[in-house]
Order: C-alpha cells, then sequence, then structure tokens
C-alpha cells in the first residue's frame, strides 16, 4: 500500500457509514475494545504511574536514539546477526529482496507488520517471483480478500464472521464444498491446517518487531496465535523488519512498555507470547533459522526528532487510540487511506507521506481528546493534529473557503466588542428566522451540516454573556 | 560514497541534538507490587493468573509424581498418549517407564507430535507466565508447533516479576546477556495460542498449542 488515498477521505468516510457489514463490525470496539482495556488498566494498581515511566523512558531514547542504535547493531553483529539500515521504502524493498535471493527463497511466510504494509513488501516480492504468505489469521484473511488491514492490531477488524466463511469457501476450493463453517473454531481449524505445511515450505521468514533490545541485539514480537514464532523459527532465514524509534535500552526497560502494551491494545495482562529474538540459530541449537537480519527502516521519521512532532515518534502501536475514537468509529481505517488510521494515522499519515496528501486527516477530529486519555505513552493527539492543520493554513492547502471563513473569524476575534456586537445579533436574527420550529432544514454556508441533519437556532443569551453574567454572581 | 547507514545517522544525531528531551535521564522502572510475594502466596498468584489466562495447573508433591499427572492429564482429555521430552534432565531424567501406556520420544519436534513435555526456566506469578528458551536441552519448536504444551515448573523456578525471570536468566548465563550470551529466543508464554480476528470471537488454538498445561512441582527438582 504505497500510495495514500488519504485525500479520498471525506468521499470514503460516506461509504463507509452506508456500509452496513462494515457498521456491524465495528460495533465490537464499544461492546469489546473499551471494555477490556478498562477493565485491564483498572486491575493494575500501577497502571497509571507506568504510563508516566513508559512516556518519559520512550522520551530518554528519542533523545539517546543515535547511541541506543548503535548499541543495537553492535551487539545484532556480536550475536551473529546483520543489520541493514534503510532510509526508505525502496530501499528496504530492495534489501530485502536481495535477502531472499540469497536464501534462494520462492515463499516467505510472514508475521503481522505494518512496516511491511508501509513499504509495499507484499506486492513487490510477488512482482518478483517470490510468493509471500501471511500468516496471522487476519492478515491471512484480507490477503485471501484482497485487502488492506483496517486496524493496526486486528488487521481484519472490518470483516464480518460471514464474509470469512464466504472467503474461506471462495478460496479453499481443495475441501468438500458442503463442508459445515457454522462454528468459529470451524474456520479457524480450517486456517491453521492450511497453514501448516506452508510454515515448514518457506525459505524466509519476516516478522515485524515490536521493540529492539541495546543491550543485547534481540527483536521483539508481541502476538498471540503464535504464528510469529513458528514464521521465524522454521525456514532458514529469518528477517525482523522494523523501524528506528522502536529501540530500548535495556531488558528491563522493554518490560515497562510490555506492562502497558497488551493491556492497551487488547486488555490482556500480557499477550501469549512475548518473544526475544537474537542472532541466528546457535551452533548446538536443533532447531531455529541460520541466518538473521533486521532491516531497520527510517522512511522519513527521523526529521521528525528535535521538532514539534517528536511526540508521535513515543507510539508503541496499541491501536487504543482508534478503539476510542468516535470518527473510527463511524468510517472504520480503510477511509483514512494510508497505512496507520484512526488518531495516530491522523498524525502519522501527514508525516511520512506529506500533509499535502493526506490533507482531511488531522480534520477529521473534534478534538475531544479520547485518544490523549488512553495513550499508554501520553502522546499529546489533539496537541499535534492542531499542529498539522496549522501547518495546512500556513501553507495554503486548507481550501479558499475555509481561509476566508477563518480570516473572518480571526477579524472579529481580534476585536472582542465587535466580536460580542455581532456574536448578538447573528443569533438574533438565527433566532427571528428560524420561526416558530426553532430549526433549520437548510442555511448557506452550512450545507454540510443541514445535508445531514437540522441546524437548531441558538437560544438564550450567547456564550460570552452568559460567562459574564455568571462571573458576576 | 555516503550510505543510507550515514544519511540516517547524520540526520538522527541532528535531531537528537536539537531535542528536548536530549538530557532526560532514563526513569527508573515501577515494579508492580502484585508479584513481590513469597511462598504460598507466589505460588498461588501464580496458579490464578495462569487460569485466567486459559491454561491449566496442576500440583504435584514430588518430581517422581510429574510422569503420572502428564498421563493422567492427557487421559482425562481424551488425548493420544504420546509426548516429545525436551531433552533436558528437569523432563528426561523423571521415570517415564512408570507409565508404561505413555509412548515417549525425545529431541525437537517435526510438527507431527501431538504433545510435548518441555521444563521452563521461570514461572512468572505477576502475570501466570513461563519464560522459556531455545537451546539444545529445550528445542523451540516444542514450545509451538504440538497441540499440547505440558511445561514442568519446580517451585523453585517461581518468580513474582519479570524482572526477577531476567536475574534467573542472567544468572545461568554468567551475569551478563550481551554479546551473543541471549539464546536464540527468549519467549514469555501466557496459556495458550488465540485469535479474536473471526468477527471479534476469542478462540483458542491459533497457530501455536491449542493447550497449555502446567504440573507445578513442589519439591527440589531431580539433582543431575
Amino acid at each position: 500500500m504505497l500510495h495514500p488515498n488519504s485525500n479520498a477521505f471525506t468521499a470514503e468516510s460516506t461509504k463507509a457509514i452506508a456500509d452496513p457489514q462494515l457498521q456491524e463490525a465495528l460495533g465490537v470496539l464499544r461492546t469489546q475494545s473499551i471494555p477490556n482495556r478498562l477493565k485491564a488498566a483498572n486491575n493494575l494498581a500501577e497502571f497509571e504511574q507506568l504510563r508516566d515511566r513508559a512516556r518519559d523512558l520512550k522520551d530518554h531514547i528519542l533523545g539517546h536514539l543515535d547511541q541506543y542504535l548503535l548499541q543495537f547493531e553492535e551487539q545484532v553483529k556480536s550475536s551473529g546477526g546483520q543489520v541493514h539500515w534503510c532510509s526508505d521504502a525502496e530501499s528496504a524493498r530492495q534489501t530485502i529482496l536481495k535477502l531472499c535471493r540469497e536464501a534462494g527463497a520462492k515463499t516467505v511466510t510472514k508475521g503481522k507488520t505494518m512496516i511491511g504494509e508501509e513499504i509495499g513488501i507484499n506486492d513487490f516480492l510477488a512482482e518478483n517471483g517470490i510468493e509471500p504468505v501471511e500468516t496471522d489469521l487476519g492478515e491471512y484473511i484480507i490477503q485471501l480478500r484482497h485487502e488492506t488491514p483496517s486496524h493496526i492490531i486486528g488487521p481484519a477488524l472490518h470483516v464480518t464472521k460471514r464474509q470469512v466463511e464466504e472467503t474461506f469457501r471462495e478460496h479453499h476450493t481443495d475441501l468438500d464444498a458442503g463442508r459445515s463453517l457454522e462454528e468459529p473454531a470451524a474456520l479457524m481449524a480450517e486456517a491453521r491446517a492450511k497453514m501448516r505445511h506452508r510454515y515448514f515450505e518457506a525459505d524466509v521468514g519476516i516478522t515485524g518487531a515490536n521493540f529492539l533490545i541495546a543491550e543485547t541485539g534481540s527483536t521483539v514480537i508481541v502476538t498471540n496465535e503464535g504464528n510469529g514464532d513458528l514464521t521465524q523459527m522454521l525456514p532458514k532465514m529469518h528477517i525482523a523488519l522494523t523501524s528506528i524509534e522502536k529501540v530500548v535500552p535495556t531488558l528491563d526497560d522493554a518490560m515497562t512498555l510490555l506492562r502497558i502494551l497488551p493491556r492497551s491494545a487488547t486488555g490482556q495482562e500480557l499477550s501469549v507470547y512475548v518473544t526475544f529474538s537474537t542472532g541466528p540459530r546457535r551452533q548446538i541449537d536443533p532447531d531455529g533459522p541460520k541466518a538473521f537480519h533486521v532491516v531497520l527502516l527510517d522512511n522519513g521519521r527521523s526529521a521528525y526528532l528535535g521538532g514539534p512532532m517528536q511526540e508521535m515518534l513515543r507510539c508503541i502501536r496499541c491501536g487504543a487510540c482508534m478503539d476510542h475514537c468516535p470518527v473510527y468509529h463511524a468510517v472504520g481505517g480503510h477511509a483514512y487511506g494510508w497505512v496507520y488510521p484512526g488518531p495516530i494515522g491522523a498524525i502519522l499519515t501527514p508525516a511520512l507521506v506529506g500533509v499535502e496528501n493526506a490533507k482531511h486527516l488531522p480534520n477529521a477530529s473534534s478534538l475531544c481528546g479520547r485518544c490523549e486519555s488512553v495513550c499508554p505513552v501520553r502522546i499529546p493527539i489533539p496537541k499535534l493534529l492542531r499542529h498539522w492543520r496549522e501547518e495546512e493554513f500556513t501553507r495554503a492547502i486548507t481550501p479558499a473557503t475555509q481561509r476566508t471563513g477563518l480570516g473572518v473569524w480571526a477579524w472579529f476575534a481580534q476585536r472582542p466588542a465587535m466580536y460580542r456586537l455581532a456574536a448578538r445579533w447573528s443569533m438574533r436574527i438565527l433566532r427571528w428566522s428560524a420561526g416558530a420550529r426553532g430549526r433549520f432544514k437548510s442555511l448557506p454556508l452550512a450545507e454540510g451540516w443541514t445535508r445531514h441533519r437540522d441546524f437548531p437556532a441558538p437560544q438564550g443569551k450567547t456564550f460570552q454573556d452568559q460567562w459574564r453574567a455568571r462571573s458576576r454572581r | 560514497m555516503s550510505t543510507d547507514r550515514d544519511r540516517m545517522l547524520a540526520t538522527i544525531r541532528a535531531g537528537v541534538s536539537r531535542s528536548v528531551t536530549k538530557d532526560m535521564p532514563k526513569p527508573a522502572p515501577v515494579i508492580p507490587r502484585r508479584g513481590q510475594l513469597q511462598g504460598r502466596a507466589l505460588v498461588e498468584l501464580f496458579r490464578k493468573q495462569a487460569e485466567t489466562a486459559s491454561a491449566t495447573v496442576a500440583e504435584v508433591a514430588r518430581a517422581e509424581d510429574v510422569p503420572a499427572a502428564v498421563a493422567e492429564y492427557l487421559r482425562g482429555r481424551n488425548l493420544p498418549p504420546q509426548i516429545r521430552l525436551a531433552p533436558d534432565p528437569r523432563v528426561e531424567a523423571l521415570d517415564w517407564k512408570s507409565q508404561p501406556m505413555l509412548e515417549t520420544s525425545r529431541g525437537a519436534s517435526d510438527g507431527t507430535d501431538t504433545a510435548s513435555v518441555t521444563p521452563v526456566l521461570a514461572g512468572v506469578a505477576e502475570t501466570g507466565t513461563l519464560m522459556v528458551h531455545s537451546g539444545a536441552p529445550t528445542p523451540n519448536t516444542l514450545h509451538f508447533l504440538p497441540e499440547t504444551h505440558i511445561a514442568v515448573v519446580y517451585a523453585d523456578e517461581l518468580v513474582g516479576t519479570y524482572e526477577d525471570a531476567w536475574t534467573q536468566l542472567r544468572a545461568k548465563q554468567g551475569g551478563d546477556l550481551s554479546s551473543g550470551a541471549m539464546p536464540r529466543t527468549v519467549s514469555f508464554v501466557t496459556g495458550p495460542s488465540r485469535s479474536a480476528d473471526i468477527g471479534k470471537i476469542l478462540l483458542m488454538g491459533a497457530h501455536g498449542p491449542k493447550r497449555l498445561h502446567i504440573i507445578l512441582v513442589d519439591a527440589k527438582r531431580p539433582t543431575h
């Protein structure tokens, strides 16, 4: 998924809201994701304190990123692996292709990796005659459906159980057409059986990495299915595809982040498998890969260090911000048009593909602040969204009508007496012209609102008048 | 010629030098009080947490009782009486012949084994987690390929927190885990494999073991 489609956000959102299957699928965010996280957070007395420490730890790391990356590289080398520094997607793709060719790869199994999505590795490998096989159940489902992940933790969140059944019947044509797939367990058993021999066939296993440990040169994956472990254990080469901001100083430091990541992501105390991989198999080991490579992607991240957007690099990809976002609840992940959806996507996408290619995303928020209130590393997402809005205004990416509107508003805002007068008069005019109904079916300059619902005429006094009256009391 | 590495490091260094967090010290860790327990309370917490994560736990008094407990577990679930043993004295040295119905084999798994029996490096009470690692006596395939994973945990391997578990591993590997002293893989395992990727319905046994059974041995491990 290389080319962002984020400028189609408005059109895609309209489609998403009208899609009953998607709306059904998104219901679980309210019924499961939110309560699960809350329960896990309440279950650990030190949860809020851990969030503070995690924030401080990530800030410390970002302020010493060069040192930790160099230490990580040295440690990977001394345990028999190799680090490949890749400044952009093309460099990462070419590096992976070269490694796969060295391994004589025909098929490559893949654990879940969002960096893989970011560099479009699947299509690229396929174009070069190497078959990529997604092993995570959700990724497998969407690979069959030729779709992209709609959530960073649950890539097939947008797919209903019924649709999974249809997809499996369409693709697993070697199986008995009359088989029952009514039970979800039957669907999972079928996927498990289909995947088993693919792990053994693969020449290379590509995984992501949630963390990199500078102390030991380890890459860390956090999974529930065990597919990531099989992916990196059975082929002769393991490639961990990751990005620069994922390094942490020590094994113990990783545990601070691991105490908040699963709780924030799925509401689990700990994900089922947290695996630290260091170098290739040792000489005496009876299993494991013979070669270990780390592909370390920058893709524009380093430019944001030391600037007003640095805090976005604290993200540990838990997905809590999207689970709690009313906009994501309404439109799902695909409308965002690139790899990372939801609130974090609305700040990362402009950063990584250019704000001109993602101009709606920072505006698709009421700045309600739910994302920040659940972010395990306390990223001030609303503040960072406002940064992009300002940038859009400064660079004249904001449409002319909005700029004019904001200009008019700013003129009044700088003249408080005029502002009060104008507010009072427009309220009176609105109230008078709304008549007895007290509502507008349509209103000039507010069609975006009235197309979907009535606009209520303002009641009572202006906010400022009320504020004054109350302050006097 | 400047490489990607040079370019990336140059941009990172420039960013770091401007960063408001460049003088920020590394914060001290917060270790949850929950796991800071001793004796029976530690065992109880481990058990409760492991069961919450959908593992099953049995307790036996002595190491000699483990083979019978394994046979009983498999029989109770109508599973084939076949086990693949980790070639580790903590498992291998047990008297498996005492269970004539059990068919045993040893070594790494090729994916055809239905059940494995392995030792662990540590059991972490904080979340009912097992710490396992790859190595000649503990092939990693045994932890992930069979449908049933039976882990033997000796009482003196139980610790309260993740940090304690790393301390155990550090001690075993000579104090320092850098420069290749880490095993190829170290895994924290909490319950059996699962997925909620089909309609957000949580199901056990996605790609890894469908069942995780923990046998807690309340005595010192066999001497070797």
